[in-house]
């Protein structure tokens, strides 16, 4: 078997500008993954498939992960500029002086949804390769290139991602949602998914089933004109 | 045969698409649901068919209707709290569901199985691919019209391997065996005693059960050349299982990856030629045979010692950062468990990828053109449980 490295500089002699990333995995399993842009992952997908001395033939596994926003809390050092009483100088004056000061700061690392795919070679019976593909965020930028075109095993597999996760993939024959019904709006894998409130009345609620009870109590006495009817699905009542 | 270099021939783009077949004369397309409560679907699946005359010019399958979303339950919930719910996946080879869900966690940790617990994973794995494949079969004989009989010779056979479950683990079906670096009860002399002697009479059910099927003359005129599917498709469209084998791909996990102790045993890999229902029938006969070795040479050389790795861990069962993908030659083809750990009790992520599923890519490809009694005979080929395709 080919090191990850090894295919990486394969591809890179037969993709130009292929733009790769190798993200190690720490675990024991020693899988590591290689990151492709989409905009070049069709080309980089057809040359493993196609070339006689890699031939990953077989895409076994293909499936979605979603990484919301992080908040970082971190120390920083900041230099900054005060206005302070320095010994030596003259009582009651004041002096701007350069200091050091740490600080803690907060950064948001934007949350991306990623597509993982399980390559392996019934040819040369090696693998697995992992692909990985990143979208730019969670919101408005979730396309990412099917690569059904090229191995079908992943018309299904993408198609529930699609479902759940909400990647949207272009190229893709026939891409409709495959677990949820049709007109499900939501994508129940992500991490930030609410249920819906589908409180049934239970006599004696306890522990979880009453905290959904009275949530639900809540949401039904708030006035009408925001609250949904009861003709309405229930996947409506998600965002009450 | 091996598809070696079939697959880097320049195929036109779109060769591994359903090839559309035109309506022959006038007249409207008749358009059947069939399921999701069809005594042939094998549980809630509906196939929307599209005919002319008996002809089906379209085919697309619907999932979902016993989805209940396990790979986000497993991700509220510890590891090892996840094991009883594999054995819902494909409610009928339990243990190669643990298995495959305790591979991929063993991966993930590192953790070492003791040699005794791989023993008794054979033989487990091996029982329940027997007896998927006889009940596949008998369903499979069922719904082409021979009512009752074969099925009830393969749940015989299918009873007894159950009475050994359940003697072991406890329950029949939902047994909940194994443990991330070993298994959970350890197996009596009697109990080994006692599979012994079940698996001396299982060759002569086969015997039996081959006499009966193999030359009969419904089935073969039914089943040869009924449902081909071309090792380049199958390659491509992830098929495995019997299914691949039966379009004549040599690839068995088993002798591929080598997991657990399966490079100790002497076994073949049967292969079709056609490709087509009968082929997919006969490998799975086949394959009960292989396994019936298998069995007698585990039963053989099963070894004293622990079931579990002493080291393991079960209470504040924490694996390091990292992600793991095992997988395992299922009855059914290539059960997989992708797993994702951030450090936390919980997995990040949790991913069954289902050979059932996966297996239905194809169907369209095989049913059209054919009559619609043909599709129930080419679904019940394929052979999947509705607990795994759905999840």
């Amino acid at each position: 078997m080919k090191t990850v490295e090894e295919i990486k500089a394969a591809i890179e002699k037969a993709v130009p500008g292929a733009a790769l990333e190798i993200i190690a995995n720490p675990s024991p399993s020693g899988q590591h993954s290689l990151r492709i842009e989409p905009d070049c992952a069709v080309a980089v997908a057809s040359f493993l498939r196609d070339d006689a001395e890699l031939a990953f033939d077989f895409l076994s596994n293909v499936t979605g992960v979603d990484w919301p926003d992080k908040e970082i809390a971190e120390k920083v050092k900041v230099q900054r500029t005060v206005m302070k009483a320095v010994d030596g100088a003259e009582p009651g004056t004041e002096q701007a002086v350069e200091e050091t000061v740490e600080e803690t700061q907060k950064r948001i690392v934007p949350g991306f949804l990623e597509a993982v795919y399980h390559l392996y070679s019934v040819e040369k019976r090696e693998g697995p390769l992992v692909l990985r593909m990143r979208t730019v965020n969670r919101t408005d930028q979730v396309e990412l290139p099917s690569l059904t075109p090229l191995w079908r095993s992943a018309e299904f597999q993408e198609r529930e991602i699609f479902d759940l996760f909400g990647i949207v993939f272009t190229g893709h024959p026939d891409l409709r949602r495959l677990l949820m019904w049709d007109e499900f709006t939501d994508h129940p894998m992500r991490r930030d998914y609410v249920e819906p409130d589908d409180f049934e009345y239970e006599p004696t609620a306890h522990d979880e089933v009453l905290k959904r009870k009275q949530a639900h109590r809540a949401a039904m006495s708030e006035p009408e004109k925001s609250g949904p009817t009861k003709s309405e699905p229930a996947n409506a009542e998600a965002g009450a | 045969m091996t598809v070696a270099g079939a697959v880097r021939k320049q195929l036109p783009a779109g060769w591994n698409r359903p090839v559309p077949i035109e309506p022959e004369g006038e007249g409207e397309l008749l358009e059947v649901a069939m399921g999701p409560h069809h005594p042939s679907t094998h549980g809630v699946f509906r196939m929307d068919v599209a005919l002319d005359g008996e002809r089906v010019i379209r085919l697309k399958p619907v999932f979902g209707y016993l989805h209940r979303n396990h790979e986000k339950i497993a991700e509220g919930i510890s590891y090892l709290a996840s094991m009883p719910y594999t054995d819902r996946l494909d409610y009928v080879c339990p243990i190669t569901n643990n298995w495959a869900y305790a591979l991929a966690v063993e991966k993930l940790t590192g953790q070492e199985v003791p040699e005794r617990a791989e023993y008794l994973r054979v033989i487990l794995g091996e029982l329940t691919r027997f007896q998927n494949h006889a009940s596949t079969i008998g369903f499979f004989i069922q719904e082409m019209g021979a009512s009752g009989t074969p099925l009830m010779y393969a749940f015989r056979e299918r009873e007894k391997i159950l009475d050994l479950f359940e003697e072991l683990t406890g329950a029949r079906m939902m047994v909940n065996y194994m443990r991330f670096g070993g298994c959970r009860v350890d197996a009596t002399p009697a109990w080994l005693d006692k599979t012994r002697k079940v698996v001396a009479g299982l060759s002569a059910f086969v015997d039996e059960f081959e006499q009966l099927l193999r030359t009969n003359e419904i089935l073969m005129v039914r089943t040869q050349g009924v449902g081909v599917l071309s090792a380049e498709l199958a390659v491509n469209a992830g098929i495995t299982g019997p299914m691949l084998r039966a379009s004549g791909v040599n690839y068995d996990i088993r002798k591929v990856d080598k997991y657990g102790i399966y490079d100790r045993f002497d076994f073949r890999v049967p292969l079709g030629d056609h490709g087509d229902i009968y082929d997919r029938f006969m490998i799975r006969l086949l394959e009960m045979r292989e396994s019936i070795k298998i069995l007698e040479q585990a039963l053989k050389d099963i070894p004293g010692g622990p079931i579990m790795d002493p080291k393991a861990k079960i209470r504040g069962f924490r694996p390091k950062p990292g992600e793991a993908y095992g997988r395992i030659e299922a009855p059914k083809g290539e059960l997989g468990f992708y797993l994702i750990s951030d450090g936390g009790p919980n997995p990040y992520r949790y991913r069954v990828r289902p050979p059932s599923l996966v297996n239905l890519t194809v169907l369209e490809d095989m049913c059209l053109g054919h009559g619609i009694a043909d599709v129930v005979l080419i679904f019940g080929s394929v052979d999947i449980v509705l607990g795994e395709v759905d999840r």
